[in-house]
């Protein structure tokens, strides 16, 4: 119970894009076709899950047992940059197409602060190795969530009679804000 | 903090750093795309300027779209012609000569010929004086004068002169295009280097009214479309164009003088390779 409350928590009520304003740049960037954003969600995702675990390791294995905790940040930022990397070269290998949707998007996961702030969630709210994984799934599922329902708006409003100043990037904004007041509405449940 | 500490810090750090390397190394083996080495040479071989000359967004799609078939050599309008020549051998193609295109800037209307309606105080730029009511000149047609194509240049080949109009280094221009999207007055034209005779005028106010707002406009008076053959020159919404398909490249002996306001110019070009080419077509 506590593992499904920590998921849906992570994934919901503390969504990472729409009540903790994290990892902004893909969800207004990568949020225009729903199967790009899924692609994108799924990249995200699997960047979180294998940093939470390695991070979880690096922080209690290495830096809490040598008393190095300070360098918990620049050590994250390795594995995560890392991680983006192999991701990378894996989906280039595996889709094409793929990689170039995704295009810059896709490098730019290193500097998403949605990955670095879930590590160093993990580490603030003293996760053990299971929790951290079952937030980290959370959290990845949160951020698709995010995505997706922003992909659906979107794909919906380029036929719609948007009044023309606040075409493009405008209501985009407008959306962005109204979805996250939604998301608000869970706030305090867990 | 003492020493072991620092110690500690680089040994982690730089074990994880070692580790992850590795770790990377290993996929890129594993994971390693083969493209066509072909891709590679012919980007090499472009400008690299990224300008988006050919429509695409960098010289790197264009070299991946030319040798996947759906780009023609002659899409990059800043590549001169070693290189297309180059390129084509690359791709086992007849190398396709394309006429150097020029940025040419059709308006004369600068500080010194236009009329003046005020002063304008608002943002430097070509885009904000047009939106916000056309800077300070009378003409709603002409060069606005803030620079805004000489910003846009990749190839520095543009420069404002004191007159506060922009001119064309001919040699250094490349054709990319990009100035006559940055102009939103569409004062710069595109075209074939041979094409020396212009109507150097937008304005297409009536005979009246352009004459008040620039000494060098095209009235629309259509002296000159009477004293050329027909179908050479044809009015257009008070405005002359000049049919450059009709008579072929060389346009010298159309009549500029016929111009009352000089609006028609024919240009002597800055190209010195252009004019020994000319002396030489010249002598023939």
């Amino acid at each position: 119970m506590t593992y499904f409350l920590l998921f849906f928590s992570a994934a919901i009520v503390n969504n990472f894009v729409l009540s903790y304003f994290l990892g902004i740049c893909p969800f207004v960037g990568v949020s225009k076709k729903i199967s790009s954003a899924v692609s994108m969600g799924m990249a995200v995702t699997f960047v979180m899950l294998i940093s939470a675990v390695v991070t979880w390791l690096i922080y209690h294995m290495i830096l809490v047992p040598f008393h190095v905790e300070i360098l918990e940040y620049v050590s994250f930022i390795l594995v995560i940059a890392s991680l983006v990397q192999l991701v990378e070269m894996f989906i280039r290998k595996v889709s094409k197409p793929l990689y170039d949707t995704l295009g810059i998007y896709l490098p730019l996961i290193t500097t998403n602060c949605a990955i670095l702030g879930l590590a160093l969630f993990s580490v603030l709210r003293e996760y053990a190795f299971l929790e951290s994984v079952v937030f980290a799934l959370g959290a990845g599922a949160g951020f698709t969530l995010a995505l997706v329902i922003m992909a659906g708006i979107r794909e919906e409003l380029a036929l719609a009679p948007v009044p023309r100043h606040f075409q493009g990037a405008g209501i985009t904004m407008i959306v962005a804000g109204a979805l996250a007041l939604a998301f608000m509405g869970f706030a305090g449940m867990i | 903090m003492d020493l072991a500490s620092i110690a500690v810090s680089m040994l982690s750090m730089g074990g994880l750093g070692a580790l992850f390397a590795t770790g990377l190394v290993l996929a890129n083996k594993k994971l390693y795309v083969e493209e066509d080495p072909r891709i590679g040479q012919v980007a090499s071989l472009l400008p690299g300027a990224n300008c988006g000359g050919c429509g695409l967004p960098g010289c790197a799609n264009f070299a991946e779209n030319l040798v996947g078939g759906n780009i023609e050599i002659s899409g990059c309008p800043v590549c001169n012609d070693e290189a297309r020549a180059e390129i084509a051998t690359i791709m086992g193609l007849e190398a396709q000569k394309g006429e150097k295109i020029v940025a040419r800037v059709l308006c004369q209307g600068g500080n010194y010929e236009s009329a003046k309606k005020g002063e304008y105080l608002g943002i430097e730029s070509c885009t904000a004086a047009h939106i916000s009511g056309g800077g300070d000149k009378l003409c709603l047609y002409g060069c606005l004068g803030y620079g805004e194509c000489v910003d846009s240049c990749p190839f520095d080949a543009l420069h404002m002169s004191e007159n506060g109009l922009p001119v064309v280094d001919e040699d250094t221009c490349t054709g990319c295009g990009n100035c006559e999207d940055a102009c939103p007055r569409g004062v710069i034209g595109m075209h074939p280097v041979s094409h020396t005779l212009f109507v150097a005028c937008k304005n297409e106010d009536s005979p009246k009214d352009s004459r008040q707002v620039c000494i060098k406009a095209c009235v629309g008076c259509g002296l000159c479309v009477r004293g050329v053959e027909e179908g050479l020159m044809t009015m257009e919404n008070n405005l002359a164009r000049i049919d450059y398909h009709l008579y072929g490249t060389d346009c010298r002996e159309l009549p500029t003088e016929k111009c009352s306001t000089n609006a028609i110019i024919l240009l002597e070009s800055v190209s010195k390779e252009k004019s020994v080419e000319r002396a030489e077509m010249a002598e023939v």
